[in-house]
């Protein structure tokens, strides 16, 4: 099989997945169980270093752009201007990211060794729908919490940016000035942008993960490689996502406001 | 089951699971290839409802793929199988029987623990409503392998021959109609291949249940079959009863008891003179 006949096997596949995860949606209430300890290992995975990551990320860029804003007199928007990169970009897509690697490749690593050792095969026997037990519960926590922790991230990198604005000399921007700027421009239009990507790159990493380990075939090795694979698949999928889905918010003129 | 088991059934669980039913198995011209190995060639089997029946045949032969097919984890290039007569591809298969498989690797689910593992067929089809009835089950099952103390450990912490004990255990947990068996002592030292051995002949005695059992292990195969059929290349060259096959002339039996022999070192009269 040549890679272009791969590439849309594997695509069919995904989507039918999907599909599968979404029919199985029906069973989340009598295995709620497992939806909460996945949300639980989620944000256990990733709480800490999203508020770590965050911090600086909306630090550097005050610090970036704000001695620029200062040379045309306009620092005083730098709360605006930081607050909406993390809410439209930075926070969905360094979130997801952040997910990616510390639960989705655990994901791919844990269902992977669950096929390669036989484990999925004893669940069949057992008719028990592997869907259903393992991608349902791990589907449905990703797309409730990537949301949450992206408003998360957003707060904390605002809050950084606040941070380096006020007590870096160059930009030298109050937090009262700072938070004002961020009430002034950020409309909750700009939250919905951010979450629509959250809920979609959750979708994606999910199924993109659970898949990639679902097919996996052969001993320890192989499972290494599977959880390598998915997280460059995943990378890949948010990045271009990403554009497709910010170009359509602004076709639907969802926070834009030209 | 025990009589504890199955008291305990009799009051408290959904009535499909309550009683079992050995199946019969006939399998009809089966065929499999993969790539150009053609493993499976025209095979016929037929095992009869309660039967033990054990499949030998030398490593790459298609034992593990025979039962694969069995239980639905493959599907054949050609061929049929029949559990009571119903095709096993009909979903109304599985709404009436329930098979289990002990995997040769015991496939046990690493992140619960041994009574986790042994329940989880009885939690997720909802078999009780009473959760004193799951445990209960679990521990008579586990007191059936010897294992009834290491309820709460996890498989991690289990020895290979505790793990295959702990996988018989959770198989005989779903009350099945047929238990399939995938090589039950490879890469088990003679002493716990012994136990593994005597806990399969025990389920015979105490277990309603048709066993298929696939092993290269002839010991075994005449110490606990009712039949054992001989599989090489593909099909299934003979079959007969522990004394016929311990007296056939097929040059692959010849060489699986002179083989064993030699390796227990034994005399060949030995194993022509069981039962």
């Amino acid at each position: 099989m040549n890679a272009v006949t791969g590439f849309f096997q594997s695509t069919g596949e995904m989507i039918k997945l999907f599909i599968e995860t979404v029919y199985w949606c029906k069973a989340a209430f009598r295995n709620r169980d497992k939806v909460f300890r996945q949300m639980a290992e989620i944000g256990n995975y990733t709480l800490p270093f999203a508020a770590l990551i965050s911090i600086f990320v909306g630090a550097a860029l005050a610090l970036e752009t704000g001695p620029q804003l200062r040379l045309f007199g306009l620092q005083e928007n730098i709360g605006g201007i930081v607050a909406t990169g993390m809410l439209r970009e930075l926070g969905p897509v360094m979130t997801s990211m952040l997910v990616v690697g510390r639960v989705g490749s655990a994901m791919t690593a844990e269902i992977g060794s669950m096929s390669v050792y036989q484990e999925i095969d004893a669940l069949k026997t057992m008719d028990i729908n592997p869907v259903r037990f393992l991608v349902m519960p791990r589907f449905l926590a990703t797309f409730i919490t990537l949301p949450f922790l992206v408003v998360y991230v957003d707060v904390i990198g605002t809050f950084g940016g606040a941070v380096v604005s006020a007590v870096n000399h160059k930009i030298n921007v109050p937090f009262g000035i700072y938070y004002r700027n961020v009430k002034l421009y950020i409309e909750f239009a700009d939250v919905l942008h951010g979450l629509i990507k959250a809920t979609v790159f959750g979708v994606m990493i999910s199924i993109a993960c659970c898949y990639v380990g679902l097919k996996t075939r052969g001993g320890p090795r192989e499972i290494g490689t599977s959880v390598t694979k998915a997280v460059v698949l995943s990378f890949i999928l948010i990045l271009v996502f990403d554009y497709f889905i910010t170009r359509l918010l602004i076709l639907l003129h969802i926070g834009y406001h030209f | 089951m025990n009589v504890q088991t199955e008291d305990i059934l009799e009051r408290e669980a959904e009535p499909s699971y309550r009683q079992n039913t050995p199946v019969e198995v006939r399998i009809i011209k089966l065929n499999k290839s993969f790539g150009s190995n053609h493993v499976l060639n025209d095979l016929d089997l037929e095992v009869k409802p309660g039967e033990t029946l054990v499949v030998i045949g030398k490593s790459g032969q298609g034992k593990s793929v025979l039962l694969r097919h069995i239980i639905g984890l493959e599907e054949p290039d050609s061929g049929q199988i029949f559990i009571n007569g119903m095709d096993v591809n009909d979903p109304e298969v599985r709404n009436r029987y329930r098979f289990a498989m002990v995997f040769q690797s015991s496939a046990l689910f690493n992140s619960l623990t041994v009574g986790e593992n042994v329940s989880l067929y009885l939690r997720e089809h909802r078999v009780f409503k009473d959760e004193n009835a799951i445990r209960r089950i679990v521990l008579n099952t586990l007191s059936i392998v010897g294992l009834e103390e290491k309820e709460n450990a996890i498989p991690s912490e289990l020895s290979g021959g505790m793990k295959k004990r702990v996988a018989i255990a959770r198989a005989l947990a779903m009350n099945p109609d047929l238990i399939l068996f995938d090589e039950p002592t490879s890469e088990l030292d003679p002493i716990t291949a012994q136990t593994i051995d005597d806990v399969m002949l025990n389920l015979r005695k105490h277990v309603k249940v048709t066993q298929i059992i696939v092993t290269h292990d002839i010991d075994l195969a005449l110490y606990i079959a009712d039949r054992i059929a001989v599989l090489d290349e593909g099909r299934i060259v003979e079959i007969g009863t522990p004394e016929e096959i311990a007296r056939s002339t097929n040059p692959l039996v010849r060489e699986f008891i002179v083989r064993s022999a030699k390796e227990n070192k034994k005399e060949v009269g030995t194993y022509e003179n069981r039962g």
